[in-house]
């Protein structure tokens, strides 16, 4: 690889600019030099946000960091995408959230903090207003976090314009400022909490299963927080490759109805918050390259299923599969990829069907007034879900029946795997 | 301690369903397998009482299978059918002429019509002298076009109201996995439907009755019931893409189960944004055959054997349809490119 690299500095001049010798090689014939590179990266990120008009001057957009290269990336792109001259410079007002899931890998206090301690660093140096959230939050989530709020009044692509325009000419001064940084401690974790939510991950009895209800806890708890802080946008940091990967897992999964908004680029199934995937134009290797060239610090942070073998779990099987497919078919991940934009969001409103636990539609319809109605009685759906794991009750009760009809065909399965030994369960099969 | 079935509770329970994980008896795993069928073909609507129906018949565990149910549920609940088996001859040494031998067996053991059609008389080609020219890659779209349009002629000749393929759930799931992998949202939409529905004149339509039963299930139930079936893998066959998409699903479906299942489910579900291109019915220019193209893909590959141009089917061949209807010859940029690639 290094001889190769070599090679192609030695002998070949960047495509685009012909003039200094090329540093990388992306794709089969495009060997870029560095600051060309730099530039094409730049452009990606801002091309992506300008052609999709969705984030408007001035609005509040949550960085969801994680702490890996993607995200991380995001983060540096989101910096040098304000700190440009006016005519070109992003427009809105970031803040950075990061989840602190060391409870789910049975990391230690001292561990967790450490890792913790790494990122504030890193979030400092950024200038922008960060929260640092523990997994552990989410079992204090109301029940409402699942609704679908009403969206502010929809802007049509001509206002997007008139806001730009608008931004230009007062330059910006009616719009809020970056705040500054808070001071944030970090929060101390009460030990009965950890202990509850290890209870809950630790009663799904498939790896599977776990990440789904890790995904979805992660997602709500990160939506909760943009709705208390005012942030109207959640970014996400998932790379060509990871959408790709997902968007296998997710046909595996039986969440071929929800492809639109799981990988599309902008996801409104809450409402309020939309979330949106900056990162999807950049496979995994243009991310890789960029963060060694302009030295992008991130976090190693281990998750559920590292070094864990092929078939422990749907995901690992499919990250697996598509990254050896695409060494013999080197446009396996795009092609998959682009099959989201075929795909189109099966709108709900309000008064709609939904899933509470991914608040998406399916074939298996659910009504929230339904689900209201058996939450305000039973305290929150995470307590509920707690104390069906921890009883480990069987489908017999009514509780789960009513859980059962409250939720979307996937998320029924990793229901399933958690109130059940019996991977075939009839509570699933209704053929 | 000897299991006892979880359905009658009466006999010992000698295998365990690989679709629901159920440990039953030899005669509740028969009833379970056929009645699933049986709800298929009812609420999909698949036949009416009456009709002529040809069942695709390779002499492979599907069919036999297929073949076989059709006829107990024909029976047992009187649906009125009158059965046929349709074999398609492909000239494969070593593989189709022995597994015909099959499909004549199980004419007499079914009593049952047979009709056979073969590549040879259809199009003068057989798949041993197309893959001394094509080679090992790209065999199976030549197999695949051509049987397809093989099954539609032979259920003409036949005179039959519907064909029935012997499609189970794994292979469903395959199709979609695969057409994930390519790419294909147009075949991504159609590919789950459990039959396909013709207005037109040229065309039998065809349904899937397996569609939900398990391959694993089907073999069991073949080698309980004793069933007399080929059970060699094509000899052309190990470069197909789809052994991916196959190998994926075997693994999904040792992590869970119901991954087959889901599959499909998620098949069925996904929505299609508006505005999307499909691709539009017509006919063929040459041969009358439906075809979305100016020239059906099966013209196009013959076209491309008879002039020694493997490559024409394979890949974009969209500009080459008026040439090859008015006989014009290529040019010779042109013929090189479609020239097989030596091995």
């Amino acid at each position: 690889m290094a001889a190769l690299l070599l090679f192609v500095s030695v002998s070949k001049k960047c495509v685009k600019c012909k003039e200094a010798p090329a540093a990388l090689v992306i794709r089969a014939g495009d060997a870029y030099c560095r600051l060309c590179f730099k530039d094409f990266f730049i452009h990606k990120f801002k091309a992506v946000l300008g052609k999709n008009r969705i984030i408007f001057p001035g609005e509040k957009v949550l960085l969801a960091v994680s702490g890996g290269p993607s995200s991380c990336s995001m983060l540096r792109q989101v910096q040098e995408g304000l700190s440009q001259k006016a005519n070109k410079k992003l427009r809105f007002v970031p803040g950075v959230a990061f989840i602190d899931e060391g409870a789910a890998i049975g990391q230690s206090v001292e561990e967790r903090q450490r890792t913790v301690a790494e990122l504030q660093a890193v979030f400092q140096a950024t200038g922008f207003p960060f929260y640092i959230l523990p997994l552990e939050q989410v079992l204090d989530l109301p029940a409402s976090v699942v609704a679908t709020n009403p969206s502010p009044s929809e802007q049509p692509a001509s206002a997007y314009k008139a806001a730009v325009h608008h931004f230009v000419e007062t330059d910006g001064s009616n719009f809020p400022r970056p705040q500054e940084p808070k001071k944030t401690l970090l929060p101390r974790v009460q030990e009965s909490h950890t202990l509850m939510l290890q209870q809950l991950l630790g009663s799904v009895k498939t790896l599977t299963a776990r990440e789904e209800l890790l995904n979805t806890l992660r997602q709500h708890l990160l939506v909760h927080t943009a709705r208390t802080e005012g942030y109207s946008k959640l970014m996400l940091g998932d790379s060509c490759t990871r959408l790709a990967v997902k968007l296998l897992t997710s046909i595996s999964l039986g969440r071929g109805a929800q492809l639109a908004q799981d990988t599309g680029f902008s996801d409104s199934r809450y409402g309020d918050i939309i979330l949106v995937r900056p990162m999807r134009d950049y496979s995994a290797k243009e991310v890789a390259y960029y963060n060694h060239l302009f030295t992008v610090p991130y976090v190693v942070i281990p998750s559920v299923d590292t070094k864990t073998v092929d078939k422990a779990s749907i995901q690992r099987l499919t990250e697996s599969f598509v990254t050896k497919l695409q060494t013999d078919f080197p446009s396996t991940v795009s092609t998959i990829y682009r099959l989201q934009l075929h795909t189109c969001f099966m709108h709900i409103s309000a008064l709609n069907i939904s899933c509470v636990l991914q608040v998406s539609s399916d074939s298996l319809a659910v009504k929230p007034s339904t689900f209201f109605e058996a939450s305000t009685a039973d305290s929150s759906l995470w307590v509920l879900i707690a104390e069906l794991s921890v009883l480990h009750l069987y489908y017999r009760l009514p509780e789960t029946t009513r859980l059962k009809s409250l939720l979307c065909y996937s998320c029924a399965l990793t229901v399933r795997d958690m109130v059940s030994d019996d991977v075939f369960d009839p509570f699933m099969h209704e053929l | 301690m000897p299991v006892q079935c979880s359905s009658c509770s009466e006999k010992r329970a000698v295998l365990k369903r690989p679709k629901t994980g159920h440990s039953l008896c030899k005669e509740c795993f028969f009833w379970a397998f056929e009645e699933e069928i049986h709800q298929t073909i009812v609420s999909a609507k698949l036949f009416k009482t009456g009709e002529s129906v040809g069942i695709a018949a390779s002499g492979g565990k599907d069919s036999t299978v297929l073949a076989h149910v059709m006829k107990v549920l024909n029976e047992r609940y009187s649906y009125g059918l009158e059965l046929m088996l349709l074999s398609v001859d492909e000239g494969i040494t070593g593989y189709r002429d022995d597994s015909l031998e099959t499909v004549k067996r199980n004419q007499q053991q079914y009593e049952l019509p047979l009709k056979i059609v073969s590549y040879e008389e259809l199009y003068g080609w057989t798949m041993d002298a197309i893959v001394k020219q094509v080679g090992l890659k790209n065999n199976c779209t030549f197999c695949g076009v051509f049987r397809r349009q093989a099954l539609d002629r032979g259920a003409i000749m036949l005179k039959v109201d519907k064909i029935c393929t012997g499609h189970n759930a794994d292979d469903v799931a395959e199709t979609v996995l695969m057409n994930v992998l390519r790419g294909d949202i147009a075949r991504l939409r159609r590919c789950t439907t459990i039959s396909t529905d013709s207005e037109n004149e040229g065309v039998v339509p065809r349904c899937k009755p397996l569609k939900y039963a398990y391959e694993k299930e089907i073999v069991l139930y073949a080698y309980f019931k004793k069933l007399d079936y080929f059970s060699t893998e094509c000899i052309y066959s190990p470069n197909a893409y789809r052994g991916y998409a196959r190998t994926y699903l075997k693994d999904l479906e040792s992590v869970r189960p119901s991954s087959i299942m889901d599959v499909i489910h998620s098949g069925e579900n996904l929505s299609v944004r508006e505005g999307v291109k499909m691709p539009v019915q017509g006919t063929c220019s040459r041969c009358g055959y439906i075809s979305s193209q100016k020239l059906c893909k099966a013209c196009v590959l013959l076209e491309g054997l008879n002039r020694g141009l493997p490559k024409l089917g394979i890949g974009k061949h969209h500009r080459f349809h008026d040439k090859i209807l008015s006989q014009q010859p290529l040019t010779e940029e042109e013929e090189r490119k479609l020239k097989a690639v030596d091995f």
